[in-house]
């Protein structure tokens, strides 16, 4: 929606620009502004590919090689997201980025009560091995990453992965996983959580304790500021957020005995691109060199690759109206260059159509399109960095930092993250917020193209995804006879092994390999850590 | 019935997660002078009319993201007639295509508020209806 506030005067001249976050753009900027922040090249910048990275984790950006392109994909059963995977990577998509029904999110198998209306309806269906065996059929996994877009079970999903790829001879050390795998930002935005905090965290730390030995290609944890930005934090929240959540993640398996140096490289973010172009960019160089600070300066991280913040830079949902969707596609490629002019390494575009339903094959390509003409076209791939040095952006990238850092030290003050996502202090904050910008945008406040103003011509029709309960029909049928196809001695003995480890909190990682192998489902596993950890309890914002 | 308090549910049936939307529109009823119960995520339809009946609400809405509009506004008024609160308003709001929003009215939901309705609009809709619903209450 609408970013920024315009104070305007009676002839439409701005007076006054406040972004997001809370700063104030100038009319013009100059020498004199990098003297009054302190700009130093070593400091604040240095070249690309150096410490603090500000200007890109890689010293030749785009020139070695374009970011890689992840559109978010999987419908239905298993064999229709085989297809459409295929489709993907046949138009020129190199990773896979694997979206789940609720159910599977949920931990209820297709056939559970709970699960009624919503199998295979906003992504692939998954209840056992067998449906990753159809659904990653004939990919080479050594080759084509996967993320798994998967939160509250994440650790079963990456246990099946890696099963999947041993069923099809691929080795586990050379397949390349990047399963969501955040929970605090679940219980903060998109709201797919089942464990209470402390088990959901320790659930993470073992994923990310399994994967340093076992698949050392995974990146375990993709720490997303974009849902928490889409439910209503500011850029600056958003990229402060996802740092003390990664923090998070660290301080629960340093205990264990690690060099933060061991594991830290993997972690990898999920960041949003929707807003005001010159603060995403903005956010986007600050959260790089805020990342790599807070490792350096508190957790003492000594290589210089292990303070990248890698991930995914895109999205922009929030952004997508319903009137006038065509502007989508307008709108999606703005934020896109947003993401491209501050190097994002991985990217991925919401769908024009996403405002309605979930995407059709032909606006998924068209969403993928717009991220290759950016690189192959328009000439973005031809220096890195190419705003740096501007009076303005280096300006506003260190204003961002002050901004980043004052959030962060607000939550610090609300006792820590993982207290300020039990006690419900963000999910207030950031719902008020939403509050606040959704009046500004009825009230014309926050301009926006389509919605509040240049509002005439004719609505487009949108193409809807169908969803049939067919495929939900099939997958319940498929599922009930792999229950009596299976061993179900050999399920019952893994499932009780898994039940052991739960509860003497051992990391139930090679144990969730063991169940997924011998077939048991999504649901038997989820229900151990149900019985054994319980369930979130949301905290009351009203 | 002149100045009583409008009673909300808002309620987040199924799996989805999504509930920017929910809190939105509670805080804007909350605004216009409304008392609003959030039931939080992933009720199910039985919790959500169980919640409907302990706090004699006067509007269930539903807020539903998923594409699953229909099914659940199904379940859900069935179960309302079941419990004989059928005489409560109901509204879904979310991500509603256009072309779903008569089959939503036939099955028994008074408003419909795809994303992006004005709270102006659910306002003034909920107020003119509850109050309707209050003066046709006699000849019941």
């Amino acid at each position: 929606m609408g970013v920024a506030k315009y104070t305007k005067d009676k002839k439409d001249q701005i007076i006054d620009v406040t972004l997001q976050s809370g700063i104030h753009v100038k009319t013009v900027y100059g020498p004199e502004d990098l003297e009054r922040i302190g700009f130093s090249y070593e400091k604040d910048l240095a070249d690309p590919g150096q410490y603090p990275f500000t200007r890109g984790i890689h010293q030749e950006g785009y020139r070695s090689r374009a970011w890689t392109t992840r559109q978010y994909t999987g419908f239905g059963t298993p064999a229709e997201t085989n297809e459409r995977f295929k489709l993907m990577i046949s138009h020129g998509q190199s990773g896979l980025n694997v979206a789940f029904d609720l159910p599977t999110q949920l931990g209820y198998d297709s056939d559970d009560p709970m699960a009624e209306g919503e199998v295979g309806r906003v992504g692939m269906a998954v209840d056992s091995l067998r449906d990753f065996e159809v659904a990653f059929k004939d990919i080479n996994l050594e080759v084509i990453g996967s993320g798994l877009t998967i939160n509250a079970v994440a650790s079963i999903m990456l246990a099946m992965y890696q099963a999947v790829a041993e069923k099809y001879g691929f080795d586990p050390k050379r397949i390349s996983a990047t399963p969501q795998n955040d929970i605090l930002k679940e219980m903060i935005g998109r709201g797919a959580w089942i464990f209470p905090v402390e088990p959901a965290v320790k659930l993470i730390g073992d994923t990310i304790e399994y994967s340093m030995t076992t698949m050392p290609r995974t990146n375990p944890v993709s720490v997303c500021g974009y849902h928490i930005r889409e439910s209503g934090a500011t850029p600056a929240q958003e990229i402060a957020y996802a740092i003390l959540i990664a923090n998070a993640y660290i301080d629960n398996v340093l205990p264990r005995g690690y060099n933060v140096d061991e594991f830290v490289g993997r972690f990898s973010f999920n960041l949003n691109v929707f807003g005001n172009i010159w603060e995403q960019v903005a956010k986007f160089r600050a959260a790089r060199k805020l990342w790599a600070r807070n490792l350096k300066e508190k957790y003492g991280v000594k290589k210089p690759s292990n303070m990248f913040m890698r991930g995914l830079f895109g999205g922009g949902g929030y952004g997508l109206t319903k009137a006038q969707p065509e502007n989508n596609i307008m709108r999606g490629a703005y934020y896109a260059l947003s993401a491209a002019l501050a190097g994002a390494q991985t990217t991925a575009l919401c769908s024009y159509d996403e405002a309605y339903t979930i995407p059709t094959p032909h606006s998924a390509v068209i969403s993928l399109r717009t991220l290759q003409l950016l690189m192959d076209e328009i000439g973005l791939r031809d220096t890195v960095d190419p705003l740096a040095g501007s009076y303005f952006v280096e300006t506003l990238t260190k204003e961002m930092e002050g901004k980043i850092e004052e959030e962060m030290e607000k939550i610090e003050k609300a006792g820590g993250i993982v207290q300020a996502v039990a006690t419900g202090y963000i999910q207030r904050l950031v719902a008020q917020q939403a509050y606040e910008f959704e009046k500004g945008i009825q009230s014309g406040e926050l301009l926006k193209v389509g919605v509040n103003i240049y509002t005439e011509g004719e609505s487009a029709d949108v193409e809807l995804h169908e969803y049939t309960g067919e495929s939900a029909e099939t997958q319940i049928k498929d599922l009930q006879r792999l229950k009596r196809e299976r061993d179900s001695r050999e399920v019952t003995r893994t499932l009780l092994e898994l039940e052991t480890a739960t509860k003497a909190g051992k990391n139930v990682m090679p144990y969730l390999v063991t169940c997924c192998k011998a077939y048991a489902t999504v649901g038997e596993m989820t229900r151990i850590f149900r019985d054994v950890y319980g369930e979130f309890q949301e905290p009351n914002l009203f | 019935m002149e100045g009583k308090t409008i009673k909300v549910l808002i309620a987040k049936p199924g799996l989805d997660g999504h509930d920017r939307g929910a809190k939105v529109v509670a805080y804007a009823l909350k605004e216009a002078g409304m008392e609003v119960i959030y039931t939080g995520l992933h009720k199910t339809v039985d919790q959500i009319v169980r919640i409907a009946l302990q706090e004699d609400v006067d509007v269930i809405g539903l807020s539903i993201m998923s594409g699953a509009h229909i099914p659940i506004t199904e379940r859900l008024v069935k179960k309302v007639r079941e419990e004989g609160i059928d005489d409560k308003m109901i509204a879904v709001g979310g991500v509603i295509p256009g072309r779903d929003i008569p089959k939503l009215k036939e099955l028994g939901v008074q408003g419909v508020f795809p994303g992006g309705t004005p709270f102006s609009e659910i306002v003034s809709f909920i107020n003119e209806h509850v109050k309707k619903s209050y003066t046709n209450l006699p000849s019941k």
